[in-house]
């Protein structure tokens, strides 16, 4: 397992590097950020000045290699735009995100599976059928307008929940989040559940297909001829042996999640990495891109990772090492 | 530190049926909470770490200049309370006693010197104030008088000091982490520095010892909510008390609600388009057919018919809902510098078709204009606009428009290092409040190593023009330069060195029962919010 | 493993068990099967509908929203039913820069399709070659390439196109060029899976007793009987491929603002949400959402149709 788990880190080393490299070069290429960070008034030799103090008059070679210098003790640069470790900076705007992406999983699964459950049982009832054709809607309708519909909706008319940002924070076992006060859980419900609805979607569906499969399973056929009652066999049975494949995906999702609340993070005003990041490409800030970019990829191997371990510990018959389908 | 949790409204009905109650608070001091959603954030609450607006405004709460500049940009006094030219090479500044910082150390002429010093020094700053400090010596005479030396006569002695944020001499070797810790965020503005949340919030505390007015909210919550739509419904669902940079197309729905006041301002910012003026071929301007012509542009008769051809009101009243005044020179009336002699140019198409046929260009020609798409209100919207109208006189026009990193990389210099475009619009806001800042950036002739205009993408020069604008530049009689700035700009429009289009006009909206004054310069100060 | 983000990217390796053909041709009986949903065959007619207006779009659209001569602001945020100065009726409205809606619905329609289907393709062949070539070749050569699949299939699809766009900057070549990167992954691992299934069949073991060449191995026996799990694919993706060039819009880094596509209406119309002229966003939203929506119900149907497991 270990040199199984080292060869992994081998690899998202390699990805990481690249990564960082193409992006480097290409932001390069875009633009100067000088020109959105100069005052319009400024003289030719304040702008050089700038320039030079921000490294940009090197040759893009020599940056390059003074990045990747400081990368390797663990500096991934200023930000141009905040004038903080770009490091710092993203770790800091960290926690408001995934806090967001585990409300969105948690709501994915708990409204998720119950509707995905009825519908597999029921396949042909009126309520199945409509929850089916509302999953392919949650699919397809874009994030950033069901967002301003939900602010719309229960902040503007309805006035029941906070319209942007952020609640109280509140610090429990090392850990700040929103998450721990009341005026947070209030902020919080509009945005995750912006953020959750494809996954709900997804969640529905899966489990549907998981539950229209196993049905006809012979372990069901076999607990329904022994006269378990219904209700033992979905919730005991049927739902342990779907469980594991919904499981690995949704684990698989919240790196979507966390990619995807770039736009409600926009929409909601909410202070996490996204939002950030969105910032740093319209700014041109170049080293939060590049370490949001290392770190995401970073974050998504451990994931990946963490999900294939837990796989193969539920799953005896899988084997690491092979994990690909 | 107090911490109010509950949210604003309810807090004002607390204060309402307390004051009912018979506590009987007094105005000045209600212990009340304003929340303002911001349109855009500071990146830093270092006041010398990044000269923006939205940086500037928040400096502004915390920290006092030497002077500061009231709502119509004028110099009134703030640490000084005098100031006058001693001889030609010298100011006199006169600096307010008894003022104390937030940590308690008192103000005196040591602070002016370690601000002149930290502000154009400050490290890994994108833009600092070495525009303002350069060539100007600080000396101290006694605690409370200082001298300002320059080498050359400098009437804008006191405009340049009206933008320098002071800070104290005990933190003068603060880093900007220690200002954005809060370590070293100690000025001696109306408000305190509370707390700063990169993305979420800044909290301010009011300072009860302030010099000047008190202002009436005891905090303030300033929180970024940079999508237009979310923070108008963050507005109209109550969970901020005002908003800047109202987006044009929710003025309606906002007029007509009783719940929410509007405060409208024209503001120093003048949109115009900047013209190729000297390459004999310009890169983006070709025959109808396709064909290599000689540059149109660089015949007056073409850019006053591109003038004649752009309907003002059109675009002030369809894009703009009614968020514009039609310019017809540098900047709006009322500011110093301003020529009392020009309109906005009347639109008149057929005018427009006459001249370009009087030119030679009969059938027109084809144009590529170029601008950012989130920089100004509605900037696509109004050079989309502007393509419609030209093209309908015969200049084919077809728009390209980006990001504004982007645009004004290349704007200011493209591939050979010149700039790229050859019809672009621009916007251009005179900190300073007076008609040399646009005068000196965007139409004296380019030369970088004087500092002349360093923003004439358009490279514009007309010598005659320059020399009036030199002299104005020298001359410390302030009657006699704002004739001679009129008569630069006077020159300088009649050769239609830019085309100016119009002035941006700003609202901000609050909950009713809330008034503010709208300023040129766009800041928004939460000092001077006041309820009935 | 990573499952896709969208419906139908489920187990796709298990729908490559090609159909038997019995009475009629193996695809009389997949119409046979399809028609059975009339929800699906209403979704097929509803997309074979939005396709010919996008073809169209010259003729059916009273103006060419991108022609600047045709467009007038002072036309703009008219509400719908209208009559414009040139004496027609905006039957949706316009926009904020005086577009007819309905044209621009149309034309936009157009570039969304366009950016859907042709990076959808460039995604598949791409995909579908590296997947072939990973399931036939074997060996060290297909692990290197099923890592990097695996990998990029970790990092959302909106990131990679996020961060790509960021540094190709705007225009309808780039988005395609950015969502054929973000896409060919998903093709790649489906015919990879599909084609390690076929490969152990005993027609494949024939074919190389015979002597037939790889090439003609790989293309003429085992890529037909891998198509059916493409297909399926390759409607979500279309869809899924659609509604990410309109998220990127949204974020400011798709398409230039003057040639909008549906999501880029959508995006501009965002602006007016609160104003009242709930038009501007509302039709082009309605025209994505049945866009989509009628992509994905054919691709779940064509799944269903196409996995024999799920069919009882």
């Amino acid at each position: 397992m270990a040199v199984f788990i080292l060869r992994r880190l081998m690899q998202a080393v390699l990805v990481v590097l690249a990564m960082a490299c193409l992006v480097f070069f290409g932001v390069y290429l875009v633009g100067d950020p000088v020109w959105m960070f100069v005052s319009p008034d400024m003289n030719q030799a304040d702008i050089a000045a700038v320039t030079a103090s921000l490294g940009l008059d090197r040759p893009i070679w020599e940056q390059f290699a003074r990045f990747l210098w400081s990368a390797l003790q663990g500096d991934l640069g200023r930000s141009f735009v905040f004038g903080e470790p770009a490091l710092k900076l993203i770790l800091s705007r960290m926690p408001a995100t995934l806090e967001l992406a585990t409300a969105a999983l948690v709501m994915a699964i708990v409204l998720g599976i119950p509707l995905g459950l009825y519908a597999g049982l029921n396949p042909e009832r009126a309520g199945s059928r409509t929850i089916m054709a509302g999953s392919i809607v949650g699919f397809s309708l874009p994030n950033f307008w069901v967002g301003i519909m939900l602010i719309m909706v229960f902040a503007v008319i309805l006035g029941w929940l906070p319209s942007t940002g952020r609640g109280e924070t509140a610090t429990y076992f090392g850990i700040t989040s929103s998450l721990f006060t009341l005026d947070g859980l209030r902020h919080i419900i509009l945005p995750a559940f912006n953020l959750a609805l494809t996954k709900i979607a997804l969640v529905i569906r899966l489990t549907r297909a998981g539950t229209m499969e196993a049905i006809h399973q012979d372990y069901i056929k076999f607990a329904r001829a022994k006269g378990l009652s219904q209700r033992r066999i979905v919730l005991v049975h049927l739902l342990k042996n779907i469980m594991i494949p919904i499981i690995t995906v949704i684990g698989l999702e919240f790196g979507t999640l966390v990619a995807f609340a770039v736009v409600t993070e926009t929409v909601f005003a909410w202070p996490g990495m996204g939002k950030l990041l969105i910032e740093a490409i319209q700014r041109l800030d170049r080293p939060v891109i590049v370490a949001y970019l290392m770190i995401i990829v970073l974050l998504f191997v451990v994931i990946n990772l963490l999900v294939d371990i837990c796989y193969s510990l539920l799953d005896p018959r899988v084997r690491l090492g092979e994990v690909s389908r | 530190m107090s911490r109010h949790r509950m949210p604003s409204r309810h807090r004002a009905a607390l204060v309402a049926a307390t004051a009912i109650a018979g506590f009987g608070l007094a105005a000045a001091a209600q212990a009340e909470t304003l929340t303002i959603g911001l349109a855009a954030e500071a990146t830093s609450m270092d006041p010398h770490f990044h000269n923006l607006t939205p940086n500037n405004q928040i400096a502004q709460h915390i920290f006092d200049n030497l002077i500061n500049q009231d709502e119509a940009q004028r110099l009134v006094p703030a640490l000084a309370t005098e100031w006058a030219p001693i001889d030609d090479l010298t100011w006199e500044f006169k600096l307010r006693e008894g003022v104390a910082f937030h940590d308690g150390t008192p103000f005196s002429a040591d602070d002016i010197v370690c601000t002149f010093e930290r502000a154009p020094n400050v490290p890994n700053s994108p833009s600092g104030y070495g525009t303002y400090i350069r060539g100007k010596t600080v000396e101290k005479v006694d605690d409370y008088t200082i001298h300002i030396k320059t080498e050359n006569p400098y009437p804008l002695m006191a405009t340049d000091v009206s933008t320098i944020p002071i800070i104290s001499a005990a933190h003068c070797d603060a880093t900007t982490e220690d200002y954005n810790s809060g370590a070293a965020t100690f000025g001696t503005g109306p408000y305190k520095f509370v707390q700063y949340t990169p993305g979420d919030r800044i909290v301010l505390e009011r300072n009860d010892d302030y010099w000047g007015d008190i202002p009436e909210f005891e905090e303030v919550v300033l929180r970024p909510i940079t999508s237009d739509p979310s923070r108008v419904a963050a507005l109209l669902a109550g969970d901020v008390d005002m908003i800047n940079i109202v987006p044009t197309a929710d003025l309606e729905t906002l007029e007509s609600r009783s719940e929410v006041a509007l405060h409208t301002g024209v503001s120093n910012r003048v949109i115009y388009m900047h013209i190729d003026h000297w390459r004999e071929q310009s890169p983006h301007l070709t025959a109808k057919d396709g064909s290599a012509i000689d540059n149109p542009l660089r015949d007056q008769r073409v850019r006053l018919a591109i003038s004649k051809a752009i309907d003002r009101e059109a675009i002030r009243d369809r894009v703009m809902e009614g968020q514009s005044i039609p310019a017809g020179q540098l900047l709006p009336e009322g500011f110093f510098g301003v020529s009392p002699n020009l309109e906005a140019e009347a639109y008149d198409p057929d005018g427009a078709k006459a001249l370009l046929a009087e030119a030679g260009y009969p059938d027109g020609f084809r144009m590529v204009a170029h601008g950012p798409n989130d920089r100004y209100t509605n900037d696509a919207r109004i050079l989309e606009a502007i393509a419609q109208m030209l093209t309908r006189v015969g200049i084919e026009t077809s728009i390209d428009t980006m990001t504004n990193s982007v645009f004004f990389s290349r704007a200011s210099s493209g591939a050979e290092g010149e700039p790229e475009f050859s019809f672009i619009l621009v916007g251009w806001g005179a900190g300073s409040g007076e008609a040399s800042s646009p005068l000196r950036s965007l139409l004296a002739t380019h030369d970088p190593d004087a500092g002349m205009g360093a923003s004439n993408r358009g490279r514009y020069s007309n010598p005659e023009m320059d020399a009036i604008l030199m002299e104005a530049l020298g001359t410390v009689d302030d009657a006699r330069r704002d004739q001679l700035l009129a008569e630069a700009t006077e020159l300088a429009i009649g050769d239609l060195g830019i085309i100016p289009i119009h002035y941006q006009v700003n609202t901000w909206a609050t909950r009713a029962g809330l008034t503010y004054v709208p300023r040129t310069d766009e800041w928004t100060l939460a000092m001077t919010v006041t309820g009935e | 493993m990573s499952t896709a983000e969208l419906p139908g990217a489920e187990p796709a390796a298990d729908a490559a068990v090609p159909l038997q053909p019995q009475a009629e041709t193996p695809f009389g009986r997949f119409v046979q099967a399809y028609v059975e949903s009339p929800l699906a065959v209403f979704a097929f007619v509803l997309l074979v509908l939005i396709v010919g207006a996008a073809i169209a779009a010259p003729w059916l659209a009273p103006q060419n929203p991108y022609d600047l001569a045709q467009v007038s602001v002072m036309d703009s945020r008219l509400p719908p039913g209208a009559v414009s100065m040139d004496g027609y009726t905006f039957w949706l409205g316009t926009d904020g820069a005086g577009r007819d809606l309905w044209s621009a619905i149309l034309y936009g329609l157009r570039i969304s399709l366009t950016v859907g289907a042709l990076s959808g393709m460039a995604a598949l062949l791409i995909g579908m070659v590296v997947g072939l070539f990973a399931a036939y070749v074997g060996g060290r050569t297909e692990n290197v390439l099923m890592r990097v699949v695996d990998l990029q299939l970790s990092i959302p699809a909106v990131l990679i196109a996020l961060i790509l766009l960021a540094v190709l900057g705007k225009g309808l070549d780039k988005i395609i060029i950015a969502l054929i990167v973000a896409q060919w992954a998903y093709y790649a691992r489906t015919v990879r899976s599909s084609a390690l299934v076929e490969r152990r069949k005993e027609y494949v073991e024939a074919a190389i007793c015979l002597g037939l060449s790889r090439g003609r191995i790989i293309f003429r026996h085992i890529l037909p009987n891998c198509l059916a799990p493409l297909i399926v694919v390759g409607t979500v993706q279309t869809a899924s491929a659609i509604a990410l060039e309109a998220t990127l819009s949204f974020l400011g880094v798709g398409l230039p603002p003057t040639e909008p596509s549906l999501g880029l209406l959508i995006a501009n119309g965002f602006n007016y949400m609160l104003s009242g002229r709930y038009w501007i966003a509302f039709f082009p939203g309605i025209a994505l959402l049945l866009t989509i929506c009628a992509i994905n119900l054919v691709g779940d149907r064509l799944r269903d149709v196409l996995n024999p497991r799920l069919a009882r």
